[in-house]
């Protein structure tokens, strides 16, 4: 019998990594959109953070997997677009996780993308210096970017601002 | 705005999906053609994520038009004949050299920053939602493609030639962004879809604008008028290589 609430359904998708981000639930990157639960029933929304993001089929098929090894009878995962997935939603805590990943985070733009992609590097997850530059807008995934610290000199992965 | 459409704009509305996709689909299979062989390895990855969004783009608006007429995207693709694709014969030109992928792709950004503006104020929600998605992914693109413009074209004398090569071969093809069926009338008519002419109009001055200031120029030669049941010789072998393996077993499943 299936006993879970939709907070249930939200601490059991904390238990499944972004497979690219492992530091990161899929709760935490911002990507699950929302839960509900009618009676053995499961809809969960969620929204990809790049259209073409190849771990996002990943993602769909794990919280199925989950859901049904909790005893869901059936689970809906919906893909859903609107609003599109930003970077601003990264929590302060999800934020700090990936900078000790190496990862760094742009600076909450609220909006104003075209302002952010142009204002170039985030600060250095490595030293925090701000002395960074984009060396590549395009990185190992389609959400990362490359840029160089010019301080402590050494390369570092950033997410593009989104 | 409005989530269902009654007949016959629903048909309408799927060709015309049909068409956005497997323009994003044959654009994103010319450009992988460059993974592994880029000039140098920053760009080798800059250009295999362009081709993948891309493929992203493709995969929304086959997923919208399953929605509408049922088809299974995968099955689109990967089973259809060469003569039923919808794509303009700009992206299915062969890869060429540096400078036409480049020139192809700017053209094709500068075209979609444009449109896709415009898909944003479509009454049909799936496809303003999805429009608003793609945008900011493709201020990316147009970035970057804008900066080889100028790099290749303010480069030396034979960058520059190149890139005025790339351009006189490629350019005549535009005109086929205003060759559409005629039921699209009735998509612009109910504000589901943009009026192209006006689109298309501010997209020469844009593209003219970017051109001049990269020291290249717009060829005066005639534009195609083909419709896109119109395939040029090169395309069935694209096909063939893009369904190959989807072909050898078709009922594979990974």
């Amino acid at each position: 019998m299936f006993r879970l609430s939709d907070k249930g359904v939200w601490e059991a998708l904390e238990d499944i990594k972004d497979p690219e981000i492992p530091v990161l639930s899929i709760v935490e990157l911002g990507v699950v959109r929302s839960v509900s639960v009618n009676d053995d029933q499961v809809l969960v929304e969620i929204t990809p953070t790049f259209s073409a993001c190849p771990a996002y089929h990943v993602m769909v098929s794990r919280v199925k997997a989950k859901l049904r090894e909790l005893g869901a009878g059936q689970v809906e995962v919906r893909t859903i677009l609107s609003p599109p997935w930003t970077t601003d939603w990264l929590s302060d805590v999800a934020r700090e996780k990936l900078r000790q990943f190496g990862l760094a985070v742009p600076v909450r733009h609220g909006g104003e993308l075209e302002k952010a992609i142009e204002s170039g590097a985030a600060a250095c997850p490595y030293c925090g210096s701000s002395n960074t530059r984009q060396t590549n807008s395009f990185g190992c995934t389609p959400c990362r970017a490359i840029a160089y610290c010019s301080d402590c000199r050494q390369p570092f992965e950033q997410l593009k601002p989104l | 705005m409005s989530t269902t459409l009654d007949q016959p704009l629903k048909a309408a509305m799927a060709a015309r999906l049909l068409e956005m996709a497997d323009d994003e689909l044959i654009l994103a299979h010319r450009d992988s053609e460059w993974t592994g062989h880029a000039p140098i390895l920053e760009e080798d990855i800059a250009f295999a994520n362009i081709a993948q969004d891309e493929l992203g783009h493709a995969l929304i608006w086959y997923d919208i038009r399953r929605s509408l007429a049922g088809d299974d995207p995968d099955r689109l693709v990967f089973f259809r004949g060469a003569s039923e694709f919808r794509n303009m014969q700009m992206v299915e030109l062969p890869k060429g050299d540096w400078a036409f992928s480049m020139v192809r792709q700017f053209l094709f950004d500068t075209w979609e920053a444009l449109h896709i503006e415009a898909l944003e104020q479509s009454r049909f929600t799936p496809v303003a939602e999805a429009a608003s998605k793609i945008r900011k992914e493709e201020m990316y693109h147009l970035r970057h493609t804008r900066a080889w413009i100028r790099r290749l074209g303010l480069g030396t004398e034979e960058s520059s030639r190149r890139m005025q090569a790339a351009l006189d071969v490629l350019w005549p093809y535009h005109g086929q962004i205003l060759i559409y069926p005629t039921d699209y009338q009735l998509l612009v008519d109910e504000s589901l879809m943009p009026d192209l002419t006006p689109l298309s109009a501010h997209w020469i001055e844009r593209i003219q604008a970017e051109l001049s200031d990269a020291n290249l120029r717009l060829p005066g030669s005639a534009a195609v008028s083909y419709t896109r049941d119109h395939h040029s010789p090169y395309f069935p072998a694209l096909i063939e290589e893009l369904q190959q393996v989807a072909r050898i077993e078709a009922e594979a499943r990974w």
